[in-house]
């Protein structure tokens, strides 16, 4: 077993674990942030996607040791002082989901994609994102609501009719 | 949805014969709602589910269906036993209630898949949520408002037709009073069953139905709050895994658990063949778990080589579906300039919602709960009862909104296996499956194999039209073309996999056969697809969607040449219309296609949430390309061989072509489901294309496999 040190969305907090432990799996099943999601457990649906001093990682395949030390950040940790980030915006704006699993993943993979890419080609987005699995299919919308993101658009009325 | 089609629907979910139906206590839910204002509807009502029917000759309980409760503070809940899988059927049946009820629509709340807190409801499929609960719905928030109208009326000593009703008030426009539902409701017990036939809001003078709202608590699933399934936390919870033979049919015939019973932190759980492992912690669980050493024997067992072989030759005439006919099939070929006779085929495809099966049980005493994600809450209650052998009663199924299903989550195995382990471990468990057990231990959309036998006049007219289903199921089986000599009928076979339900069922196989049949048969005759559609059918639903989805795509504009193809499908199921034309880029040297543009045209009634019902056509075409190019469960002597997403490939980003939705809102038509049909047009597009392309002809889907093109 392991102490280690982790920082998870700014804050210090202390795991006894086996170093070879996911770090998906110390996020929800110890710290109860479950807005992490399990899909696949190989890397290939994006829903375990967090950030690790920025870059997005796949959680189910970092072991959690490697990830002591750095810069962790989850869904949880996107608002600022209550307000959406403007990726969790835009998915909210375009409605770019249905059942919701796949989004959290997502919008980590989008807001790495805008930090390296602040206003990616539709084939830059492709390339970035193929990774990420939404099963019911809102991949335009998600595409939209990058292109949103990447506009810093404000909500265009509620007039969703023509999408 | 017939009652025949709802009984094979059920049929093909494997738990059929353990089906029971409880009486719910009408007690348990006027306690719950001590004061205030409820209105329930009986299930016999003439616009009644299907709880009310008779249904495999046993006649079901009247039942309670849904009911509104307005509480002494004017706050709305609605109860129903539907669940929200991310149909946003949670969104659109509250703009229906506030609609009736004239209340904003954040005013209501909706209570949905619990089974001690909501009536008894059949489940979450067939595309029945709207055209069902939907009206339901509107009658009792009809109901409930003329009796807020009445209350006001009798306070005010009115007249009640001189009263308004809206925005969660009761006004007399006169006099300028007015009070607000909850100052009407506080103090009273005013409960009432809906009788007759309310009057409901023309569908031309909706304010919050029919429009573009959001998802209720969109912002909860951009944040990461929402808590799905397998995100279900309880005091003391502990975490469980199962062992899994090494292939189905397995015998058991060695196990070693002496290194997980080593480990202080696990207990081994062990009942007959059942093996499971529990542990405080996940990773504990599984390390437990993998320490065990199982021998199985695995019999022999077929493969996808053998499958249509296979599916032929093992009738299961128990299940033989009615045979349709109409005029003479023999006499018409014999007079038809033009005859064709071909068959078509489908593989296993998963479901692979990406939320797998999982389940939080906790036992209080000899009362169950389990927390899971199900399409059925009342099937997994009624499943749990029957295993712990225990009354209905004493058993809890909350069903939190879940990472979706698309039809694969009726059965309630994984609630089974969290309420074991939590037996023996007295303490709440969670059991969550991997990626590897839902494809291999779910169940799949079946494979089929389909015949068709037509034949046409050299004018173009259809006379003849014969066509078998062999497994993969009788929905979407009739042609909605004018034929005047038919047979059709559907044969259901052994399965060697399990199957059940999937989105849209057999309508997606049944729909690829007869719309690529068409094309063929238009290509025989050397007249344009789309014409000759049209030349044979009357239905004007069906004729409009063509023609819409034909205009937008600008059918007939440009001409299909080597290597750029265009098709046309069109159908309908379950109160849907749908034409689907694609375009597709063929690499001929590669045999690589490209789907590069689709335009949908989606009919069904009078649309509740265009953004929402949108949203379910757009993803049911993405989710169409996988089956239609590139999804099949590859299996041999009972193993899964590609039971992971590096195998069994999804459709992704790169995938996704321009995708044009063209809604037809048909105000003066009852709203239809509309989670599955937008499925069905995809496939046999694609196939007609491909072959506007190549000339090629692919009757198998799916098309594919490996990105190249299949035969």
């Amino acid at each position: 077993m392991d102490d280690l040190l982790l920082n998870i969305n700014g804050a210090a907090l202390h795991t006894r674990t086996s170093g070879n432990e996911t770090l998906l799996s110390v996020l929800r099943n110890q710290f109860h942030l479950t807005g992490t999601k399990y899909g696949c457990g190989e890397g290939q649906c994006g829903a375990c996607t967090v950030l690790i001093d920025g870059v997005a990682r796949r959680s189910c395949l970092t072991r959690v040791s490697s990830a002591a030390g750095a810069r962790i950040t989850t869904i949880e940790g996107l608002e600022s002082n209550g307000v959406l980030s403007p990726v969790q915006q835009a998915f909210l704006d375009e409605e770019a989901f249905q059942c919701g699993y796949c989004t959290a993943g997502m919008i980590l993979s989008v807001t790495a994609l805008l930090r390296e890419h602040p206003h990616p080609t539709d084939q830059q987005i492709i390339e970035y994102m193929d990774g990420n699995i939404c099963r019911c299919g809102t991949y335009p919308r998600i595409v939209r609501a990058i292109k949103r993101a990447s506009q810093g658009r404000e909500k265009e009325g509620t007039d969703h009719a023509n999408r | 949805m017939p009652t025949d089609e709802l009984s094979l629907e059920l049929a093909q979910d494997e738990i059929r014969d353990r089906l029971h139906w409880f009486r719910l206590d009408r007690r348990d839910f006027l306690r719950l709602c001590a004061g205030g204002l409820l209105v329930v509807l009986e299930g016999a009502s003439a616009t009644a589910q299907e709880a009310g029917r008779g249904f495999r000759e046993q006649e079901l309980p009247k039942e309670v269906s849904a009911w509104v409760h307005i509480d002494e503070d004017g706050k709305v809940t609605i109860f129903t036993g539907k669940v929200e899988v991310g149909q946003n059927i949670r969104t659109s049946l509250a703009q229906l209630v506030a609609e009736e009820l004239r209340v904003p629509f954040h005013a209501i709340t909706m209570v949905m898949g619990d089974t001690d807190l909501t009536p008894w409801d059949m489940g979450t499929f067939g595309s029945r949520s709207t055209p069902t609960m939907g009206p339901q719905l509107r009658m009792m928030a009809s109901t409930a408002r003329q009796m807020l109208v009445e209350a006001a009326a009798q306070r005010w000593k009115t007249d009640s037709s001189k009263l308004l009703a809206a925005d969660g008030r009761v006004i007399n426009p006169k006099s300028r009073q007015s009070l607000t539902y909850g100052e009407i409701t506080r103090g009273e017990k005013l409960t009432q069953t809906v009788s007759g036939d309310p009057p409901l809001t023309p569908t031309s003078d909706w304010k919050v139905a029919g429009t573009a709202l959001g998802k209720v608590d969109g912002s909860d699933f951009v944040t990461g709050k929402h808590q799905y399934p397998s995100d279900i936390t309880r005091p003391g919870m502990m975490f469980g895994k199962v062992l899994r033979p090494a292939g189905f049919n397995a015998k058991l015939i060695s196990l070693d658990i002496s290194a997980a019973e080593k480990m202080p932190a696990a207990q081994v759980v062990r009942d007959g063949d059942f093996v499971g492992v529990i542990a405080a912690d996940a990773w504990t669980a599984e390390q437990a778990l993998s320490s065990i050493q199982a021998k199985w024997n695995v019999p022999a067992q077929i493969s996808n080589q053998e499958l249509f072989d296979h599916i032929r030759n093992n009738p299961d005439s128990e299940g033989e579906g009615p045979q349709h006919t109409s005029g003479s099939v023999a006499h018409a070929m014999a007079g038809a300039d033009v005859k064709l006779e071909q068959h078509y085929t489908v593989q296993y495809i998963a479901h692979a919602p990406l939320e797998p099966r999982a389940a939080v049980a906790e036992w209080n005493g000899d009362k169950l709960t389990v927390w899971t994600g199900t399409q059925r809450p009342f099937g997994v209650r009624d499943e749990l009862a029957e295993t712990f052998r225990i009354p209905a009663r004493r058993v809890r199924v909350i069903m939190p909104d879940m990472g979706s299903g698309y039809g694969g989550k009726h059965t309630g195995e994984c609630a089974i296996q969290a309420a074991r382990l939590a037996k023996a471990a007295d303490k709440p468990v969670k059991v969550v499956w991997t990626r590897e057990e839902e494809f291999t231990w779910a169940y799949f959309r079946p494979a089929g194999w389909i015949e068709i036998h037509s034949g046409a006049q050299r004018d173009g007219t259809l006379v003849a039209w014969e066509h078998h289903n062999y497994n993969s199921g009788p929905s979407g089986i009739e042609t909605p073309y004018n034929v005047a000599n038919q047979v059709i009928q559907f044969h259901p076979t052994k399965s060697p996999l399990r199957q059940g339900s999937y989105r849209g069922l057999a309508a997606t196989a049944n729909h690829f056969a007869r719309e690529s049949h068409m094309d063929e048969l238009a290509h025989a005759l050397g007249v344009d697809p789309l014409e000759f559609r049209l030349k044979n059918l009357t239905d004007p639903r069906l004729r409009a969607v063509l023609q819409a989805a034909a205009e937008r795509f600008g059918w007939g504009r440009a001409k299909s040449a080597p290597g750029l193809g265009f098709g046309i499908a069109g159908g309908v199921e379950k109160g849907g219309y749908v034409a689907t034309c694609v375009e597709v880029e063929v690499n001929a040297a590669r045999k690589k296609v490209r789907l590069s543009r689709v335009v949908e045209a989606w009919e069904s009634g009078a649309i509740v949430n265009p953004d929402g019902l949108r949203n379910q056509i757009m993803g049911a075409v993405v989710q169409a390309i996988g089956g239609a190019l590139f999804e099949a469960i590859q299996f041999k002597n009972g193993r899964i061989l590609n039971p992971h997403f590096a195998q069994y490939r999804l459709p992704r980003f790169s995938d996704v072509p321009e995708i044009d939705i063209v809604l037809i809102d048909r105000k003066d038509l009852p709203s239809a489901g509309a989670g599955e049909t937008g499925i069905v047009g995809l496939a046999p597009a694609v196939s007609n294309a491909i072959f506007a392309a190549t000339g090629t002809r692919l009757r198998n889907m799916p098309m594919a496999v490996s990105g190249e093109l299949t035969s």
